[in-house]
């Protein structure tokens, strides 16, 4: 009996449970106020519905709190109780193995119980959904005796002078503070162990070797001198913006200012489907068609340098994968970014310094050239900025076409690598958590983190100060 | 529709030469049958109004009433409406502005215009005047400029309030100094006419006070138009008026006989304000 218990589907026993718990409370507090303005006794502060939705409040709450607590420890309390009654054999195993066996365990006893051969195994698994059994049990008792108290202390309230309406508003600030405090303690969390590893990291390689080195090859030797690997990171980011920034900005001067409200409404929708593709996408298409591409323009371009005497070495190191092939394809995948924000920008500057300037009989370039775009530009490097800031995090396009090899080379055609790139490298296949070679991983994701951070700092800083002045 | 063809210009203005010979020698701009649409819907109806050289004439009415797409026409600055159409004929100088030959931003460089909410150029004092000259070549030289810049600035009296800092942002001016500038810079381009579509809807009342003293001195030398809902400003500042409703110019003349005896039953309600 206790073992069938075991097979209980919590997740939707307690969903239901809580579900009718809340109605059920909801429908008593609103009743039971409703009784009371019947009878007349007085005015009542909140509507009846806010003492049922305080009712509910506080037989859900607790409830809630016990349904989590079961679903982080549940699993856990059951694993402590069985290993205490294991036999003697089993405390000889060592922690991971006995971790492997428990794991193996649950997972039959998740399949309904088992029934092969093995006698010891097949014991402990019946064992285990009766020590389940016994904890859902208990949970759901005390789940139900939480929001039971919960619920009759709740209802003792009821009353008409009772500002019910101010708690269940409070409660509702409560919940949305929870929500945004979830996300701002995962970024702490993730800063945080970023900070730890990292300066783990730097307790075994020095600081300034690390920022200053130029030698990298964490994989064969232990050496972590990153600055090629900045070098790559910059040289990408630097030919993307050198693409992306002009392209993007005169596709939005387009936009805003040229284009009928016909083409505006098809090309804008397209041009930020580009956003919309996957960066894997770009990834193979700058892996199989950009980059051998260049490649035989490169070598074209040795050659005719060789034939005409100019050099007698090939003047391009033209790599089947190179800075130039990543660089011009996430050049066009951070278009939109530019595109899409500083059209926004241009399109908030006011109509009536425009219709000032026509009227001063300036041209629609005029205009543009000398009134929009210097009211617009504040917005227009904030976008550029956070543009950049997109270009030295992407991680795809580069891993696909920007080739392995750490060295500050000026030459496009030259294969580089980048600080993505070596984080994928160095923490895919086989790691262990303490090497430095992993933990130079942290040390290389710390840096980036620090770089946006930065760049989108400054680009919201200086947005801010734009909305500042026509607002 | 007949009321409004009898009060229709022809019939008024010789009547208002043989009074005031000197200033309605000749109309500076003449406009013929405007209508102009926004897509499907008309704004206005069948306008004709001469307008006279070197005074004031106001555009009254209520709100939607059409006055300020008239003004837009005489600068052609509805061109920059998508949907908007002008037909009939604007002559100035003889020529037809309304034509196709005619190149917009040359006449807007004679037919000057002044915005209902200051917009001055977010650039310095200096720069927002000197920025017309500049690009239509009027100056040349850099000595040159700086004496546009000192006789705009004079002629709209704001020259002794920024003589000793033409290099700060124009946004740090007050209000009515800012549309003090703006008049100042569209003079700069040296206009033969001036539009104004109520230039004072955004100011305290001692700075459209300022204003209004200076379109007084102004039409010495220039053609001015302005749109107003205040009927006291219509009443101070100009020398002629013409009252718009629904789109239909219904009267126009001499501004002391439109205020004190109109000819039409609908002008007296709105300038005693039973309506509008």
């Amino acid at each position: 009996m206790v073992q069938q218990l075991g097979h209980l589907p919590m997740g939707w026993l307690m969903l239901a449970l809580l579900a009718m718990m809340a109605s059920g409370a909801f429908f008593v507090g609103r009743v039971q106020a409703e009784r009371f303005s019947a009878a007349g006794s007085g005015r009542f502060h909140s509507r009846p519905n806010y003492h049922g939705y305080y009712v509910a409040m506080w037989t859900v709450v607790p409830a809630l709190v016990m349904a989590m607590a079961y679903g982080l420890l549940g699993d856990d309390i059951v694993r402590a109780l069985l290993r205490r009654e294991l036999p003697a054999s089993f405390s000889a195993m060592p922690p991971i193995e006995l971790s492997v066996y428990l794991d193996s365990i649950s997972r039959a006893a998740s399949q309904g119980g088992f029934s092969g051969s093995d006698r010891i195994f097949s014991a402990i698994t019946n064992r285990f959904l009766e020590l389940q059994g016994v904890i859902k049990t208990v949970t759901i008792g005390l789940t139900t005796l939480c929001a039971g108290s919960g619920f009759l202390l709740a209802r003792r309230r009821v009353a008409p002078g009772f500002r019910a309406r101010n708690k269940v508003e409070g409660g509702m600030e409560a919940f949305l503070f929870l929500c945004a405090a979830v996300a701002i303690a995962t970024t702490v969390g993730i800063v945080a162990s970023l900070l730890y590893e990292s300066l783990r990291f730097f307790a075994q390689v020095p600081i300034w070797d690390f920022l200053l080195g130029t030698r990298w090859n964490a994989q064969t030797s232990a050496e972590f001198g990153a600055l090629p690997l900045f070098f790559g990171t910059f040289m990408i980011a630097l030919i993307a913006m050198l693409i992306a920034a002009p392209v993007g900005l005169f596709a939005a001067i387009y936009l805003s200012e040229y284009a009928g409200p016909r083409v505006r409404g098809s090309v804008k929708p397209i041009l930020e489907v580009l956003a919309g593709i996957p960066t894997v996408v770009y990834g193979f298409f700058a892996l199989l068609v950009v980059a051998p591409t260049i490649r035989t323009i490169a070598v074209w371009i040795n050659m005719t340098l060789i034939n005409a005497g100019v050099t007698s070495e090939p003047f391009l190191a033209a790599q089947p994968t190179s800075a130039l092939a990543a660089g011009l394809v996430m050049g066009i995948m951070v278009i939109p970014f530019v595109s899409s924000l500083s059209d926004d920008v241009i399109n908030a500057v006011p109509q009536t310094l425009r219709d000032a300037a026509y009227a001063m009989g300036a041209t629609k370039s005029e205009t543009v050239k000398h009134v929009v775009l210097p009211a617009a530009l504040p917005g227009i490097i904030a976008s550029l900025l956070l543009a950049v800031s997109r270009a030295i995090g992407e991680t795809m396009i580069v891993v696909m076409a920007a080739g392995q090899r750490a060295r500050i080379s000026a030459d496009p055609t030259a294969d580089l690598t980048t600080i993505t790139v070596q984080i994928v490298a160095l923490l895919t296949g086989e790691t262990e958590f303490d090497s430095p070679k992993t933990l130079s991983a942290f040390a290389l994701g710390l840096v980036l983190f620090v770089i946006t951070l930065i760049f989108n700092l400054i680009a919201l800083r200086v947005v801010q100060k734009y909305r500042e002045k026509y607002d | 529709m007949e009321s409004t063809v009898t009060s229709a210009p022809p019939a008024t203005s010789p009547g208002t030469q043989a009074n005031e010979p000197e200033r309605l020698t000749f109309p500076r701009i003449e406009c013929r049958d405007i209508n102009v649409f926004y897509g499907d819907k008309q704004a206005i109806f069948d306008i004709s109004l001469p307008i006279p050289d070197r005074s004031v004439t106001a555009l009254i009415g209520p709100s939607g009433c059409g006055k300020s797409t008239f003004l837009r026409c005489l600068n052609r600055m509805n061109d920059t409406i998508e949907s908007c159409r002008v037909e009939g004929q604007i002559i100035m100088d003889g020529e037809n502005i309304n034509d196709a030959a005619i190149d917009p931003v040359l006449l807007r460089s004679r037919v000057g215009m002044v915005f209902q909410k200051p917009n001055p150029f977010p650039k310095s004092i200096y720069d927002n005047i000197s920025y017309g000259p500049r690009i239509h070549g009027l100056a040349a030289s850099r000595e040159d400029l700086d004496g546009m810049v000192e006789k705009s600035l004079r002629r709209a009296g704001l020259w002794e309030e920024v003589k000793d800092r033409l290099t700060a942002p124009a946004n740090s001016l007050s209000g009515g100094q800012q549309q003090r500038l703006c008049i100042a810079r569209a003079i700069a381009v040296q206009p033969e006419v001036i539009l104004m579509d109520e230039p004072c809807s955004a100011l305290d009342p001692v700075a459209t006070a300022r204003i209004e003293e200076l379109i007084d001195e102004l039409r010495k030398r220039y053609c001015i138009v302005i749109v107003t809902h205040s009927m006291q400003q219509a009443a101070r500042v100009s020398q002629r008026t013409a009252f718009f409703h629904l789109g239909i110019l219904v009267e126009m003349g001499e501004t002391d006989q439109i205020f004190t005896n109109p000819r039409e039953r609908r002008t007296e309600d709105y300038i005693t304000g039973r309506f509008g």
